[in-house]
């Protein structure tokens, strides 16, 4: 497994930022029987990398990015971010999260927004006038303090949420879709956005998405997954240079890596020969 | 998923200048293939059923609700009057020269059931009795300050209780489960049945009043305030699970303020109740003014003088209303800023 191009060399497991283990998930039906949702999941996912999840609907990648943030339980497996059980680790404030809905609330300004989780972890009042000013200035969005959540277009809601959950720095930023409702316009321009933030704060990022450009561009690493049960069923390390460009999109490697995940997801390409190829195309 | 739309703006609202994002109609080829899979994108997008309001319109909410007031008022008047003129007793005015005998002949149309309008307020400007200086109208106006004072008493603590029991019920399936029955069971005593109980139990006087205005108050504040504690985006709670929040903070930062446009919804209906609360106190509760003994002294002299019932339920009346419409106007204040999906 090589990150070519990423940050940091994914390398010793014991400093993996996430490390899951053998990671099961099934749900009750109501008949009696259970629905796996996740089977037999190993991932480890090194600090300040990039990792995509992508997949199917009903692939169980946002139920897997859930169980990683400590907000569902496994039914099996272990998860461990940085060196710690997910629920520790949740209590530690290790984790930003990024829904596709930015989730904002109506009755507090941007300026409230971003300051709730600061608010609710009890930094000094200086403290968090600074951090909220840094973040709505790292989303570029210094000029919105007072506005109200509704004045404000779909993909600048979605960049408050995001310089909220960069408020209070956590370790690892758990992003669910956090483009999905948006147009592609839009999203193009919030992804080239986040690999910039990314670049800066050096966060690692697990991005949950349906959209393969999307997937390819930001990652060091995109994760392919397929439905029923939930499993991996691909890694493709993304090797194109960092820092990517709006002329990232249009150079062969890339249209290259965006077959590679496609006829990934179409079962074309199993995982030992997805190797052999990202192998060849480095070597 | 029906939420996402009352976090997000409408999916038509254009990206705002000082960004630059555009919007396209078409889809990057690429990106086609995958996206437009997902069911749950178009109902991210989908409008909330309830609809959305922006805070201007409150305000112009409140002002049409005055207009439509005033319709209905005029509608009913001629309504009475119209009845009055049809089956009513003969209209006399012969300073105006205006004699009419309606044609037919309801006994619930005479002057002795319904007097006619101006009879009634022409009644506000005489004297209460035979010999004394102060006019029907002073003096109701009066009782109504009484009663409502009364009733803002009532109607604070029943909120108060109301907000407090429904804090307790959404924390507490336990406690939820062994006292809502109750609750709601409470509110099937009539209330005519129950004052006398209370003023043998807490003496005749003011606090009686109160504790029956009270008991009509905190009813549909407890239910709404329940709804409202419980209406928080789960996503929203999620984000809060994610800062390992207090339940304390999850509180006090998310329920409560999502609750306030469904608590709003119940106060209103809580300031009439109040009210009517308070004005059957009265009788009962032994106070010695407000609008509910004026309603039992015109009672005995109805026969005499129906004009002077009639001029206090239309006072009784007007009180709720304006009591209806100051909270509405607070409403209006406080969540000026809010657009937020309405409950009910």
């Amino acid at each position: 497994m090589t990150t070519s191009q990423g940050p940091t060399e994914p390398q010793p497991p014991v400093s993996a930022a996430v490390r899951l283990a053998g990671v099961e998930k099934s749900f009750p039906v109501r008949d009696g029987t259970t629905t796996v949702a996740l089977s037999g999941i190993d991932l480890d996912v090194a600090p300040r990398e990039f990792v995509s999840l992508i997949g199917p609907s009903g692939c169980g990648k946002s139920t897997l990015l859930r169980i990683v943030g400590d907000l569902i339980q496994p039914s099996g497996g272990t998860v461990q971010v940085n060196g710690k059980p997910a629920h520790q680790a949740r209590l530690d404030r290790d984790y930003g999260m990024v829904f596709q809905a930015p989730v904002l609330f109506d009755w507090r300004t941007v300026e409230a927004n971003v300051r709730l989780p600061l608010e609710v972890m009890r930094f000094s009042r200086a403290e968090r006038d600074r951090r909220v000013r840094e973040m709505l200035d790292l989303v570029e969005l210094g000029g919105f303090l007072s506005h109200y959540p509704h004045q404000l277009s779909g993909g600048m809601q979605q960049r408050v949420a995001i310089a909220r959950a960069l408020a209070f720095q956590p370790a690892l930023l758990l992003m669910d879709e956090p483009f999905g409702a948006l147009d592609e316009m839009t999203r193009e321009r919030l992804n080239a956005e986040v690999l910039r933030i990314w670049a800066q704060t050096r966060t690692t990022v697990i991005f949950v998405t349906h959209s393969i450009p999307e997937a390819v561009f930001l990652s060091t690493r995109v994760v392919v997954m397929s439905a029923r049960p939930g499993r991996i069923t691909n890694v493709v390390d993304i090797d194109l240079p960092q820092p990517r460009t709006e002329q990232t999109r249009e150079t062969e490697r890339y249209f290259e890596l965006v077959t590679e995940v496609r006829e990934s997801l179409r079962g074309r390409i199993t995982s030992s020969a997805a190797r052999a190829r990202a192998e060849g195309a480095i070597g | 998923m029906s939420d996402v739309a009352r976090t997000g703006p409408p999916p038509g609202e254009g990206e705002t200048p000082p960004t630059g994002e555009g919007r396209v109609g078409g889809r990057d080829p690429i990106a086609s293939a995958e996206p437009l899979a997902e069911a749950d994108l178009t109902l991210a997008t989908a409008p909330e059923p309830s609809g959305e309001r922006p805070a201007s319109g409150r305000w112009r909410g409140l002002v049409r609700a005055v207009v439509a007031l005033t319709l209905f008022l005029v509608l009913a008047a001629l309504v009475w009057e119209g009845f009055k003129f049809l089956a009513g007793d003969p209209w006399r005015y012969p300073e105006i020269g205006f004699v009419h005998h309606p044609p037919f002949r309801i006994l619930q149309a005479t002057d002795r059931q319904l007097p006619h309008l101006w009879d009634i307020a022409s009644a506000l400007a005489q004297p209460v009795q035979r010999n004394q200086q102060e006019t029907l109208g002073g003096f109701l106006v009066g009782a109504a300050l009484y009663t409502w004072q009364e009733a803002l008493i009532g109607f604070a603590v029943g909120a108060v209780i109301g907000l407090v029991l429904a804090s307790l019920f959404v924390h507490s399936r336990l406690l939820e489960r062994a006292f809502v029955p109750y609750v709601i069971a409470s509110q099937t005593i009539p209330i005519v049945a129950l004052a006398p109980i209370i003023v043998v139990g807490f003496g005749r006087g003011l606090i009686a009043v109160v504790i029956i205005a009270t008991y009509l108050t905190f009813f549909p504040v407890t239910i709404a305030a329940m709804r409202g504690l419980s209406s928080s985006d789960p996503r929203a709670l999620e984000l809060m699970r994610s800062y390992a929040a207090s339940k304390w903070q999850v509180y006090r930062k998310v329920r409560l303020p999502a609750s306030v446009p469904y608590v709003f919804t119940a106060l209103k209906v809580a300031a009439t109740g109040s009210i009517v609360g308070a004005i059957i106190g009265e009788g009962p509760g032994g106070v010695p003014a407000g609008l509910g003994r004026a309603i039992d002294n015109f009672n005995q002299q109805y026969i005499s003088g129906p004009e002077k019932l009639w001029a206090t339920i239309l006072v009784s009346a007007l009180l709720g209303i304006a009591f209806y419409l100051i909270v509405q106007a607070a409403e209006a204040l406080i969540l000026r800023r809010r657009r937020t999906a309405r409950p009910g």
